[in-house]
């Protein structure tokens, strides 16, 4: 992998967006066994209903991982110092994310040259779901 | 109501380490497609000593411990409950088949709109077989009281 060069690197650069295929059961049904998460809300129908939920939806982990996706396509993970997010909203099934970064800050620390980037999902109306922010190093 | 007196309590700490064919899982159903998440030879080739584990791939491990005892006891209704926040400091990488000793405490429990919504923090420490730090952890956990 072709590691961006952090000179030429401009706050206000955007990342390589991802795009994912829109949600389905199957996806939610392996994110499930994969991630450990086995909460009903996420795979099961009837629960789902009783819970008040018009039908199940996507773990919100789910979305984590897509943006890590977005950021170790852009870096080698090794140089990923920090990664969090808020979940401000639900992903449901049909929506279409596209995960999307920016560079808001180059600077120094710990006598490594770092990026910070603002990160976020939305699905396919602009509708932000999962925002955060990450480290690089350089 | 959630127990506050729990700020600052540890919780049972355990072990726990990611099998390659769980990862191989992960990577398909997050639509992962680069090879060192999946083939041990890319790993290899890459400077890992195993595939190494994804950036949200820890907090799946946290999941291999059962809450339901310590989440019972602070007063936390499943049902309620929402995941608000989660992030991760990374201080070295992790791979597969590595015992990684998980060390969560309750770090804070705060309110917010009058009491409406009850905001639980839990920081996990991660280290490795040598004791070195590979990641700190932080989930905030968002309970509905009403």
């Amino acid at each position: 992998m072709s590691s961006p060069d952090f000179n030429t690197l401009q706050v206000g650069d955007m990342l390589p967006p991802l795009t994912l295929p829109g949600v389905n059961r199957t996806t939610l049904a392996l994110f499930a066994g994969a991630s450990n998460d086995h909460n009903p809300i996420h795979i099961d129908l009837d629960y789902a209903r009783k819970a008040g939920m018009a039908d199940v939806f996507a773990h919100g982990m789910l979305s984590m991982a897509w943006l890590g996706r977005l950021l170790t396509q852009w870096v080698d993970q090794r140089q990923l110092r920090e990664f969090g997010v808020r979940f401000v909203g639900i992903t449901h099934l049909g929506h279409q994310i596209t995960c999307t970064g920016k560079i808001v800050e180059k600077y120094e620390s710990a006598g490594e040259r770092r990026v910070r980037l603002d990160i976020q999902t939305a699905n396919q109306y602009g509708e932000a779901k999962v925002v955060g922010s990450a480290v690089v190093a350089f | 109501m959630i127990d506050k007196s729990f700020i600052g309590k540890a919780l049972p700490s355990f072990y726990a380490s990611a099998e390659p064919g769980q990862l191989a899982l992960f990577a398909k159903a997050t639509g992962e497609t680069h090879p060192v998440y999946t083939q041990e030879a890319a790993a290899r080739d890459a400077g890992y000593p195993g595939l190494p584990l994804p950036p949200t791939f820890l907090f799946s491990l946290e999941l291999t411990q059962p809450a339901v005892s310590w989440r019972e006891e602070i007063g936390i209704v499943p049902s309620r409950i929402l995941h608000g926040e989660q992030s991760f400091v990374y201080h070295r990488p992790a791979h597969a088949g590595e015992r990684l000793l998980f060390e969560p405490r309750v770090s804070d429990i705060y309110d917010k709109k009058g009491g409406a919504l009850t905001f639980i923090v839990k920081d996990t420490r991660v280290t490795n077989a040598r004791g070195e730090p590979v990641a700190d952890l932080r989930s905030v956990i968002v309970h509905r009281n009403v």
